[in-house]
């Protein structure tokens, strides 16, 4: 079976928006992503090494901030329910299967190691600038926040930026 | 009123709540092809702008609805959420997200979305982003300094512009419906054909339509809170409305019977409420009344809230905007403070009293005079009330 079209992009955004206002209106908060990993990750480390967890600055500043408990987090449960939502997302559009997608001018190591180091950075900048496209751009545009606006400015200015640069990879 | 977390909705059930936001937020983003990297930089090379349109869409509906749900006081946008400026790591942080999002393909929010689908680049780039936090929380004595470098508070982009709010707001939706119109031609262009799904004229021409009608009655109609100063900016109107009233007398009496059911409502600025203050009164200004924390406040069952003032007006206009938004129990001091002070603290008693009733008065009031203000000594250092309710902590 083919996979289904996807959704008009305007009506998507539209119900995206719907949810974002859903959410500020009963949590207060806006959607996120990149902070569940910053969760999953301080819970890792305490959990290998406990005694680094509890030095470090960074892991005792997450620590103190939510009880000792970091995977008790709104946005790990979140992202679990993304996961879901995706995953159903995917079965009625006949959309499931197992692939490393890239390019067919690229070789599939290529792709894994763009993917790896793109993580990365965006790991890193997401942690840096207080949240990703979701937690600072969108959910900040939501709000209207200064500082959300200007991460968003910067993510897609930088995008722009950058994107010659890697353009094989992608055309 | 919202945010509903945690009063209506507890900090347990929200993760439930979580939940499912984050279904139904991973449901759209598949459907709308977020799911895919190829379509998601789709807009750095000009042949797919589904990003862009998605991402402004969503904003700008959220934006007008957060504006107008806060115009007509169904949410207290003084309690949501609204990430912090840090000037540097803002610009930083998000260049390095952009040039992780051309070389990766994805998002954090996305690659979720592509991993669930089985898209094993997207499990890849999660991995990566685990790396990429790892290295900011071991380098995070390094990059403490450009983390907390430039702090410019809690500002919205109105307030940092110098500017209105609807006005931005109405010049946000120009901005993205322009951008929409200029990226399908690039698109089309770029592709060397016309995408049918794409210009979907009557379907965006609807939404814009429904979002400039809120927009422009945002922009034309007071909001709720000045709506109301304007109708009891009229003297004759607040003379003549209808409200229960209590005399210097009874207020007098409730104050040595120490009863419970009694709050002072005080509306004079706090500078004067902190020189001279009665027994259980707390200072409140009429922007107070319209705050969630005020709410849960006033609306405890089987209290009577006197508004007070100097002068009888000034009370009354404060009282008619709190029976209004609908709070009971309100009764307004008969001739304000200024007559409290006359009948009872400066009260001086008349050489002849006409009947016995009147006789009896002035006895009360000599009384009154003398225990009072050891009441009002007494209970000093209460009544600034604290505010409870902080704003919800949010962000990644």
């Amino acid at each position: 079976m083919n996979p289904t079209k996807y959704m008009n992009p305007y009506l998507a955004g539209f119900f995206l928006g719907l949810l974002l206002l859903l959410t500020i209106y009963i949590t207060g908060r806006g959607l996120g992503a990149s902070g569940a990993v910053k969760s999953a990750l301080v819970a890792g480390v305490e959990t290998v090494t406990p005694g680094h967890a509890g030095s470090a600055t960074f892991y005792k500043e997450y620590l103190t901030e939510h009880d000792n408990a970091p995977l008790k987090n709104w946005l790990v449960f979140e992202v679990i329910g993304v996961l879901i939502g995706a995953f159903l997302s995917g079965l009625v559009s006949n959309r499931l299967n197992l692939t490393l997608e890239h390019s067919p001018k690229i070789k599939p190591r290529t792709r894994v190691i763009g993917a790896l180091l793109g993580g990365l950075l965006f790991g890193l900048g997401a942690q840096l600038g207080r949240g990703c496209t979701s937690g600072a751009a969108l959910s900040g545009m939501g709000v209207m926040s200064t500082g959300g606006i200007f991460t968003m400015l910067a993510i897609f200015g930088g995008a722009y930026a950058f994107a010659y640069f890697f353009r094989k990879m992608w055309i | 009123m919202g945010p509903l977390v945690p009063d209506i909705i507890g900090n347990e059930l929200n993760f439930v709540v979580a939940l499912f936001i984050g279904i139904a937020f991973g449901f759209i983003l598949e459907q709308a092809g977020f799911s895919t990297s190829k379509k998601l930089v789709g807009l750095f090379y000009g042949y797919d702008f589904t990003v862009l349109r998605v991402f402004f869409t969503a904003g700008v509906t959220a934006m007008i609805g957060v504006v107008a749900m806060g115009h007509f006081g169904l949410l207290d946008v003084n309690l949501i959420y609204v990430n912090p400026t840090f000037l540097h790591s803002a610009l930083l942080g998000g260049f390095i997200m952009g040039l992780g999002f051309v070389i990766g393909g994805y998002c954090p929010g996305t690659s979720f979305v592509g991993a669930a689908i089985g898209k094993i680049d997207g499990w890849i780039f999660i991995a990566g982003s685990f790396i990429g936090v790892l290295i900011f929380a071991e380098a995070y004595p390094l990059l403490e300094g450009v983390y907390k470098a430039g702090f410019w508070g809690y500002p919205r982009l109105f307030e940092t512009l110098g500017i209105s709010q609807s006005l931005f707001a109405f010049l946000l939706v120009f901005v993205a419906v322009g951008a929409f119109w200029a990226t399908t031609l690039i698109e089309n262009k770029v592709n060397g054909k016309p995408n049918p799904q794409f210009s979907p004229v009557r379907i965006y021409l609807g939404l814009t339509g429904i979002a400039l009608l809120i927009g422009l009655s945002a922009f034309i109609l007071p909001d709720r809170q000045e709506a109301f100063h304007n109708t009891v900016s009229d003297p004759a109107f607040v003379q003549n409305y209808p409200l229960k009233e209590m005399s210097p007398d009874e207020l007098a009496f409730r104050l040595m019977d120490n009863d419970k059911n009694l709050r002072i409502i005080d509306v004079r600025s706090p500078a004067e409420f902190e020189k001279f203050k009665l027994p259980k009164s707390l200072s409140l200004t009429t922007k107070n009344l319209f705050e969630k924390d005020f709410a849960k406040l006033l609306n405890l069952n089987g209290k009577i809230n006197v508004f007070v003032a100097d002068d009888e007006l000034t009370a009354k206009q404060a009282a008619v905007i709190a029976d209004k938004l609908g709070y009971v129990d309100i009764r307004l001091l008969t001739g304000g403070l200024q007559q409290f002070r006359k009948d009872i603290l400066n009260f001086t008693k008349p050489d002849t009293a006409l009947n016995r009733r009147e006789a009896d008065t002035f006895r009360f009031r000599e009384r009154a005079k003398n225990q009072i203000p050891i009441l009002i000594e007494q209970n000093k250092e209460t009544g600034t009330i604290k505010k409870t309710s902080k704003r919800v902590i949010g962000g990644c």
